[in-house]
């Protein structure tokens, strides 16, 4: 599933993919498994002995759940290892937290700082003014790509669990709305450093989806308001492929509504199954619905194709995600060209 | 033994007079909603239905193509029984705007309209959502009970935003209510005065470092902006603040009801549970969970390990009794094989799937539960909603 045009500008020593790009953005819509596909990301980035960050920015603790650890605090963590000695670092942005960081830094604030929370700023900020949020989330992630909390050193890659669909596009360009509120100051210029990056080379934005036609439906959408806001698009995570079970010739006389009853009858006998129409009807039924789905997922999967980007499959793990499936689905982000391919 | 749920009771009850769906993204939330609305309709309610932001198909369905934040009646319903639906969509901005126009003076309302910081607030940040749909349930609400003899609709079925924590409008009508009631509000629509407050004396240390770092912070011109907005609000919070209030009221009275929607994987039951405690612990009515998406299988007595054994058998006995031929003395073998072995698969599903709510239903005993069948594709017409209509009842 790798387009030949990304083949095409693949280095043996380039990071797979999107070269250049250090911060990838993942979205999708709710229930298509994003926090998933981002940490996988984040372990695929990080193999072959390099450094990724994963950051979570909306407070449900997705990671730490994914990662088997306790809850994450508001610093970077390292919360696995990747193949090849790569390192993954977790961090859940709290709001708060971010904001009186940020207000330390940038403007040295020891007694305003208490006054702040005692005044209802930080409600106000965190909670009431919700756009103020994103605006705090992005600046954080944007410090994050200039280097780790610990060491100062550049992380390979930064990884975002971002919001879902619906609201990605307002998350990514709320600087862009309080650069046209503020016309000067120090807001106006935090927001601008701010687009720079999201617009630049450096940051890319893929969108998980399922082959369904909800999820599709609003791939195609974020996808369109994406490039409407000059907001580069990365690749297509098509998430819980499954493939079909029948054969191709099965599956062809079950969407003809054509399968051989009596055949399957005398299947069904000679393993000493029960050969009542009941049986037989039942089976017939799941193969009609396989078929149909198949035939469905063929329509989805072509209009994901007319995005023009590169897609990437995802295995459907029957067991549900664990940590041996989020490197299974790291494997194969890596085969597929997402991060670097073996070392 | 956990009691099931069971709509009809819901929809039949007049004293019911909103339903709030309510549920992680992506898990059937707005097609319940859609669901419960149509099949109280055709049983002789009076419904309207608000979703935030259905599937383009199903929108079709419900005739909601234009979104003009006004609801419309659904065509194709069965009217046999006396019942109506009508249903709408949210427009967050056009509710903002009319909230705005409906609680100041025409003078003021323009004023405030054409603020930027209002412009952006109303229409591009996130969470404006939640206090508007909580805002639009009031007002259809009390255009209901317009003319109590003959009340326009006497069931609400509400979708709710696909938020953050999906509850957050259980908190928009509170946060409004502190934030109001907060110093900082105070700050930004009296800057000047607020020194010689006695009761904020105490603070005025901090308050002055305040008042200066927003002015470093946020520049004196989007500060100035900021402080327009606030303080041409100002007049209509009074109003803003009565509603959230009433609002509330409305959720946790019991002619309320919450369903809580999931799909059977195990972060959404996660986030069910935690729906559920939450529900508890505002005190707010909860009726139950509604598992949608089950997987089910119907070839009877034949489970996934008998399905996958006979399979197996099945190849053996094709290996060995026509040298490789397979249209031998085993006719229909390849395609029996195959069908078998997709049956173990989704018996499998079908299965963990039943686990997973046995398991929620164990965690929460009291918790009425039913399971909806997963539709073998999208559901976007009203036969497809009555389907899961009569599998939620």
């Amino acid at each position: 599933m790798v387009p030949d045009e990304v083949r095409v500008e693949d280095v043996p020593s380039d990071p797979g993919h999107w070269p250049g790009a250090r911060l990838h953005v993942v979205t999708g819509k709710g229930g298509t498994g994003k926090t998933t596909l981002a940490a996988a990301a984040a372990v695929a980035l990080a193999s072959g002995g390099r450094r990724s960050l994963l950051i979570e920015v909306e407070g449900r603790q997705g990671i730490a759940q994914l990662f088997g650890c306790p809850p994450l605090p508001y610093a970077e963590r390292r919360v696995a290892v990747a193949r090849g000695g790569g390192e993954v670092y977790a961090l859940a942005v709290d709001v708060e937290d971010a904001l009186l960081e940020y207000l330390q830094t940038v403007y040295h604030l020891g007694r305003a700082r208490w006054a702040l929370g005692r005044l209802g700023l930080l409600d106000f900020a965190t909670t009431i003014a919700p756009g103020l949020r994103d605006v705090i989330l992005t600046g954080r992630i944007c410090q994050a790509l200039q280097g780790s909390q610990s060491d100062g050193a550049r992380y390979d890659a930064v990884v975002v669990d971002a919001p879902p669909t619906g609201r990605v596009a307002r998350f990514l360009n709320v600087n862009q709305q309080v650069a046209g509120l503020a016309r000067v100051g120090p807001v106006r210029d935090q927001a601008e450093s701010i687009m720079e990056v999201l617009r630049s080379g450096q940051t890319t934005v893929h969108v998980v989806t399922l082959l369904e036609e909800m999820p599709t439906q609003e791939t195609v959408d974020v996808v369109a308001e994406l490039r409407g806001i000059g907001l580069p698009v990365g690749g297509v995570l098509i998430n819980m492929v499954r493939k079909p079970v029948l054969s191709a010739g099965d599956l062809i006389q079950a969407q003809s509504r054509q399968l051989p009853r009596a055949e399957i009858a005398t299947g069904l006998a000679a393993a000493g199954l029960p050969t009542s129409a009941a049986v037989v009807d039942a089976l017939i039924g799941e193969a009609v619905d396989a078929a149909d789905r198949v035939a469905l997922e063929a329509a989805e999967r072509a209009a994901l194709a007319s995005l023009g980007r590169p897609t990437y499959e995802l295995p459907w793990l029957a067991e549900g995600i664990d940590l041996g499936g989020l490197y299974e689905l790291a494997a194969a982000l890596t085969d597929q060209g997402l991060g670097m391919s073996g070392s | 033994m956990t009691p099931a749920l069971n709509v009809d009771a819901l929809i039949g009850d007049p004293q019911i007079r909103i339903i709030v769906c309510c549920g992680a993204g992506g898990v059937g939330k707005t097609t319940t909603a859609a669901a419960l609305g149509l099949r109280a309709a055709e049983s002789g309610r009076h419904v309207v239905v608000l979703t935030i932001d259905p599937a383009r198909r199903l929108a079709q369905s419900l005739g909601l193509t234009t979104l003009d934040n006004t609801p419309r009646p659904v065509s194709g319903i069965d009217e046999s029984g006396g019942g109506s639906l009508d249903a709408m969509m949210l427009d967050m901005k056009r509710t903002f705007d009319e909230v705005v126009e409906a609680h100041s003076t025409a003078e003021k309302a323009e004023q405030i309209l054409a603020n930027p910081f209002y412009q952006a607030v109303s229409s591009s940040f996130a969470g404006t959502q939640e206090y508007m749909a909580m805002e639009k349930l009031g007002q259809l609400r009390l255009e209901a009970d317009r003319d109590p003899d003959n009340p326009r609709w006497d069931l609400i079925v509400v979708d709710t935003p696909p938020s953050r924590s999906a509850l957050d409008f259980l908190d928009a009508p509170k946060r409004l209510g502190s934030f109001l009631d907060g110093r900082f509000i105070r700050i930004l629509t009296a800057p000047a005065k607020v020194g010689g407050r006695a009761y904020i004396k105490v603070f005025s240390v901090g308050v002055n470092a305040v008042t200066k770092t927003l002015t470093k912070v946020l520049g004196g011109q989007m500060l100035n902006d900021v402080q327009t907005f606030v303080a041409a609000l100002d007049t209509m919070f009074g109003g803003f603040r009565k509603r959230a209030d009433h609002t509330y009221a409305l959720l946790s009275d019991s002619s309320t009801t919450f369903i809580v929607v999931a799909a059977p994987e195990r972060d959404a039951l996660r986030e069910a549970a935690y729906f559920v405690d939450r529900l508890d612990e505002e005190e707010m009515p909860l009726a139950g969970l509604v598992v949608n998406r089950m997987y089910r299988v119907s070839a009877p007595g034949l489970s996934a390990a008998r399905a996958l054994g006979a399979a197996e058998e099945l190849g053996d006995l094709d290996n060995c009794g026509g040298s490789g031929d397979t249209d031998s003395d085993f006719g229909g073998t390849a395609i029996t094989i195959g069908l078998l072995r997709m049956h173990a698969v989704q018996a499998e599903i079908a299965a963990r799937h039943e686990s997973l709510a046995k398991r929620f239903a164990a965690g929460h005993p009291d918790i009425p539960l039913v399971e909806v069948p997963a539709a073998s594709g999208d559901i976007h017409d009203l036969d497809g909603l009555r389907a899961v209509g009569a599998a939620l009842a």
